[in-house]
């Protein structure tokens, strides 16, 4: 089944990042061989004479895929505010992947910032995907403001520590059943895309863990591969865990059993 | 004039965005301006004066996560 995204159905639950990749050819590659239907893209200065922004947006736009900027680095609602405006020009799209960083160690989200620059954008007519912690009192206040997905971290971006804290993120999809939640940030492996999915999350977004792979192309298709496994895990709905064993195996007819040994 | 081009000093001559941009080669490039921090809309570069110290940023796309 597919996933709504403001409207807009998709059918892959993998959002993939472009940085980081060794080549501009590896990272087609890699999104073709990903299955991915949104790349997220950003926007910097131009610099010099080289134009290297231009010939990067070539690239992607004849790849056809769709775009979601983002607005990394803002470190103010101001910040990136003006940013989501830059990049709604520039890609022809109300999309934007909201980020207001607070901190540089963790890239930990300022939530303040972020509430109030979601708040900005989503009545100026940007379709908001906020960037944001497991904290469920900012998911309210995001979807308030007019956000209709949430996208919160698994672990601080490019760590790959995968799911941080699993009880906060459960308890996540538990208050907001109906609304899109996509994990950003922190994923490392196949196994941890896999979890998130089979916890009920719709779809993942990633960069580092495939960017970065020893083959970027192989573990796109590790990731793709893993996602659907956890997709249609948690739609198979998994068995909940219990402390002691309970055998597989029938009981009744067991051989050498004698009733007196009862 | 002096002004601010992506954080570095600029002498210009140009007395709007438009013109500024074709100063620093920049027709027929997909960017995005800001001045002084507010979003700068293509649509209005024609008629966006450019004065002293005016901090402009020039934008394109990038890979990004």
């Amino acid at each position: 089944m597919s996933l709504n995204l403001y409207g807009t159905s998709i059918t892959s639950r993998l959002l993939l990042g472009t940085a980081l990749y060794p080549s501009p050819a590896i990272m087609l590659e890699s999104l073709k061989v990903s299955g991915a239907q949104i790349a997220t893209v950003s926007l910097r200065r131009e610099s010099g004479t080289e134009r290297a922004g231009q010939a990067f947006w070539s690239l992607i736009r004849d790849s056809g895929i769709r775009v979601l900027p983002n607005t990394a680095g803002c470190k103010t609602a101001r910040e990136a505010v003006t940013t989501a405006q830059m990049a709604r020009e520039l890609f022809d799209t109300p999309w934007v992947k909201l980020e207001v960083i607070g901190e540089d160690d963790s890239l930990q989200p300022d939530v303040f910032g972020l509430v109030e620059a979601a708040r900005i954008l989503c009545a100026d007519g940007f379709q908001v995907f906020p960037y944001t912690t497991e904290d469920l009192v900012v998911a309210e206040k995001l979807l308030s403001v007019g956000c209709e997905v949430l996208m919160p971290w698994g672990a601080p971006i490019g760590s790959g520590r995968g799911l941080n804290n699993v009880y906060g993120l459960r308890s996540l999809r538990a208050h907001f059943p109906k609304v899109p939640l996509i994990v950003d940030a922190g994923i490392g492996l196949p196994s941890h895309a896999a979890q998130a999915m089979e916890l009920g999350f719709d779809a993942i977004l990633l960069n580092t863990a495939i960017a970065k792979a020893g083959d970027p192309v192989a573990m796109a298709g590790a990731f793709a591969a893993a996602i659907g496994a956890g997709r249609t895990a948690y739609q198979a709905e998994p068995i909940e865990a219990r402390d002691m064993a309970a055998p597989s195996t029938p009981v009744a007819g067991i051989p050498f059993w004698n009733a007196q040994d009862a | 004039m002096r002004v601010t081009v992506n954080g570095q000093p600029h002498e210009t001559a140009a007395s709007t965005l438009a013109e500024l941009l074709s100063e620093l080669k920049y027709d027929g490039t997909l960017v995005a301006t800001a001045l002084n921090g507010e979003f700068a809309p293509k649509g209005q570069r024609l008629d966006t004066r450019v004065s002293e110290h005016d901090q402009i940023e020039v934008i394109a796309p990038m890979k990004g996560g």
